[in-house]
């Protein structure tokens, strides 16, 4: 059995605990043992993302001790936070041995789609959802982690389900993290027009792979009043196999 | 007008853009449009990759030997009889260009689209000399026309005016009576300002690329405006910034390969021109003075700092056509004559914080202006490194520097982060109701101004796995397991 850590991130440690939850019960079903060092913090966005690097050291190092207990992969239902680990590196530049730190545990984690497919080989969860979805593909998958394939393939083989396009696909949420707070009116335009060209196409889901994104845009499709559901691509994956667990999003 | 465009605060300014229901419109489709138009010229061209590589590393190699090759050009454009001047401040510059005018008496001045002129606020300059300044690129006139409204795409200035609008704008100051039809109104500017090309005393131009192995300036246009500017005033000025030379031809080609294709989906514009020096006793037409203003204005001040990589930038606006922030904002919100990533890099580096500190946080770090630079230009890692520049510089605001000092300490003990995952989990789904706080202040208000709260799912998940193992089994799971291992045999014998 392979172990894993697991990599929560704290929208889906406090606020969608059940993407959290889904995503070690996946994990469990397709063949791992999944570890949580709890002594995990948060990746450090809202902070590094407004510029706060030197503040934000000792997080960024507390959060690579936590995870240097073993040598396990490390797997997080979380793009952008994946993506901002992956630039720890970088950020401690100037301390060589916590650099190397820093390298040696962005190695190890991956998006789980990624995880998923490339390193356990799987790209059929035996998952069956009847109904018309529309993915919509992160920044932090597509352009940072490089992760554009992965998801699409695991959610080609949902028993039932049917991907549908929709105009300006790739472009983003608006919710850019602090962003949505700082810069709310540009912010709220870019959800405005993403929740448009989402309902164009009449879909029943939305799924995506990043629950801030998704945070977003239901927040949105919610004050719209509209019913397309929101849920995040564990959410899809595990629908039909636990039916107890299958909460959307929003 | 010069770099900065606007003196109404940033917050204000976006506010007004973004009521302008015309303006978005005419933007949302010329993006899509150019956008569009750009990825199938890359397309077709094939291995764009490899040629924006290739671009980058030209662009690389210049700036890394710029000394060299500003000396070989100066030398270059000395031997074929051409004046070189190299201003460090843009105040320099204008100095030198204001002598040429009064030095020629000059009455009138025909320019081509030039950034780095407006950079400098050269209009304002030579019509202080009591000297007529016509601009001849169409957009350029229309913005110039109607009032010097500032430009809003470093490409296409006047994209935030539709057909009808540009119209008006034609009728009201300069007679036109026919329709709003694009070519119409092309053909009556040709005819209104061809006696001004035939009277100007000087031609001033940008220079897209300078040659250095040959001291030639090259113009990439699609209206032949800068081939008139260049050809029938005795005088031309060129202005360029020092950062914008290629060692050969063979570069030059290369580097307008990327440009055309990359600013407006062509694999080459109308005309591509190269001029070196003034005209010679055998040549047909051409100037017959010809000065070459090279303008430094912070550029040296970039190439030394970390900053160094947006010198490379070829001003083809394909970041400002992808970027979905200046979508819903315009160029105008800027307040600064380069806006979209490049000019929100560019702009607090040329013009301080002090005017242009709002910029770098008109971004969601999307990072798709990173992708479809012909130079490869991280543009969104600079905008994160100006950022980080203003809070060193301690210029962030107060309540901002608390919050974030706060949550990084929390954040960098295990034991409080752990404490407050649980609390948090606790209380969220007790104080969000209907994707509502009780209290609609700060952050949470501008939050909910277009989408309300998400709906937390209860407890945490870290209390939930503490209590796992002592709990039942989540119901369905073990029974479902068997099927789930089926599927996933079945699939992984499959490949």
């Amino acid at each position: 059995m392979m172990k894993v850590n697991f990599f929560v991130t704290c929208l889906c440690d406090v606020v969608k605990s059940n993407v959290a939850k889904k995503t070690v019960l996946l994990l469990e079903q397709l063949g791992c043992e999944v570890l949580f060092p709890k002594e995990q913090g948060c990746c450090g966005q809202p902070s590094l993302n407004s510029g706060y690097i030197e503040s934000s050291k000792p997080a960024m190092k507390s959060l690579i001790r936590a995870f240097e207990g073993n040598e396990y992969p490390i797997v997080t239902p979380a793009g952008s936070c994946a993506a901002a680990v992956k630039k720890y590196p970088e950020y401690l530049a100037d301390e060589p041995e916590w650099a190397a730190r820093a390298q040696a545990v962005s190695d190890r984690l991956f998006e789980l789609t990624q995880f998923i497919v490339n390193e356990l080989n799987i790209e059929n969860v035996g998952a069956k959802l009847p109904g018309r979805g529309v993915y919509h593909p992160s920044c932090s998958l597509i352009r940072k982690l490089g992760v554009r394939e992965e998801p699409l393939k695991l959610l080609g083989n949902v028993e039932g389900l049917e991907l549908v396009a929709i105009k300006n696909q790739e472009t983003c949420c608006g919710f850019g993290g602090t962003f949505s707070i700082k810069m709310s009116e540009i912010s709220g335009e870019m959800v405005k027009e993403k929740a448009t060209n989402i309902t164009a196409v009449t879909p029943d889901y939305l799924i995506g792979a990043d629950v801030s994104c998704l945070m977003n845009i239901a927040g949105r499709l919610s004050r719209e009043g509209k019913t397309v559901k929101v849920l995040h691509i564990v959410d899809v994956l595990m629908s039909n196999i636990v039916d107890s667990l299958t909460v959307e999003v929003n | 007008m010069s770099m900065k465009t606007s003196d109404v605060i940033f917050k204000q300014r976006i506010k007004e853009q973004m009521q302008d229901g015309f303006m978005r419109k005419s933007v949302a489709n010329a993006q899509e449009r150019m956008f569009t138009n750009r990825q199938l010229a890359a397309d077709k061209l094939g291995n764009w990759d490899e040629w924006r590589e290739n671009g980058m590393e030209i662009r690389n190699h210049v700036l890394d030997n710029l000394d060299y090759y500003l000396h070989q050009l100066s030398e270059n454009v000395q031997k074929t009889g051409g004046h070189v001047f190299f201003a460090e401040t843009s105040q320099q510059a204008t100095d030198y260009i204001e002598n040429i005018i009064k030095e020629k008496d000059a009455k009138k001045i025909v320019k081509s689209k030039s950034m780095v002129t407006e950079e400098i606020g050269l209009n304002e300059v030579i019509q202080r000399n009591n000297c007529e300044v016509i601009e001849t690129d169409l957009g350029e006139y229309i913005l110039q026309v109607d009032d010097c409204d500032p430009p809003s795409h470093i490409v296409v200035p006047a994209l935030h005016k539709n057909r009808e609008q540009i119209r008006g704008v034609f009728e009201d100051k300069i007679g036109y009576a026919g329709s709003s039809d694009p070519e119409e109104m092309t053909r009556f500017v040709r005819e209104h300002i061809r006696h001004d090309f035939l009277e100007a005393d000087i031609g001033i131009t940008g220079c897209n690329f300078a040659v250095a192995e040959s001291g030639s300036i090259s113009l990439v246009t699609n209206e032949g405006n800068a081939r008139l500017a260049t050809s029938l005033p005795k005088v031309h000025i060129a202005v360029m910034g020092m950062e914008r030379i290629v060692p050969t031809f063979e570069e030059l080609d290369i580097m307008v390969s990327l440009l055309c294709r990359s600013a407006v989906g062509l694999p080459l514009t109308g005309y591509v021109t190269a001029i070196t020096g003034p005209r010679e006793s055998n040549d047909m037409d051409g100037a017959e003075e010809f000065h070459l203003v090279i303008l430094d204005n912070g550029r040296s001040d970039i190439l030394a700092s970390e900053f160094k990589s947006i010198l490379r930038c070829i001003r083809c606006a394909a970041c400002v056509n992808t970027c979905p922030a200046y979508r819903h904002i315009g160029g105008q919100s800027y307040g600064s004559i380069y806006s979209g990533p490049i000019g929100a890099v560019l702009s607090p580096l040329l013009g301080g914080y002090d005017d242009f500190q709002d910029l770098p946080y008109a971004c969601s770090l999307c990072q798709a202006c990173n992708d479809v630079c012909p130079v490869k230009i991280p543009l969104s890692d600079l905008l994160l490194k100006h950022r980080e520049k203003m809070v060193i510089k301690k210029i962030t605001p107060l309540a901002e520097r608390l919050t974030v000092s706060a949550f990084n300490y929390l954040n960098s003990s295990p034991k409080l982060w752990n404490m407050s995952m649980k609390i948090g989990g606790k209380v969220a789904p007790k104080v969000i109701k209907d994707g509502k706080l009780p209290i609609n202040v700060g952050a949470i208000a501008d939050w909910t101004e277009a989408r309300d709260l998400p709906q937390p799912d209860g407890d945490s998940f870290r209390s939930w796995f503490a209590n796992r193992d002592a709990d039942t089994p989540v119901s369905g799971t073990a029974a479902v397991t068997g099927i789930v291992e089926a599927k996933v045999k079945a699939n992984k014998s499959e490949k």
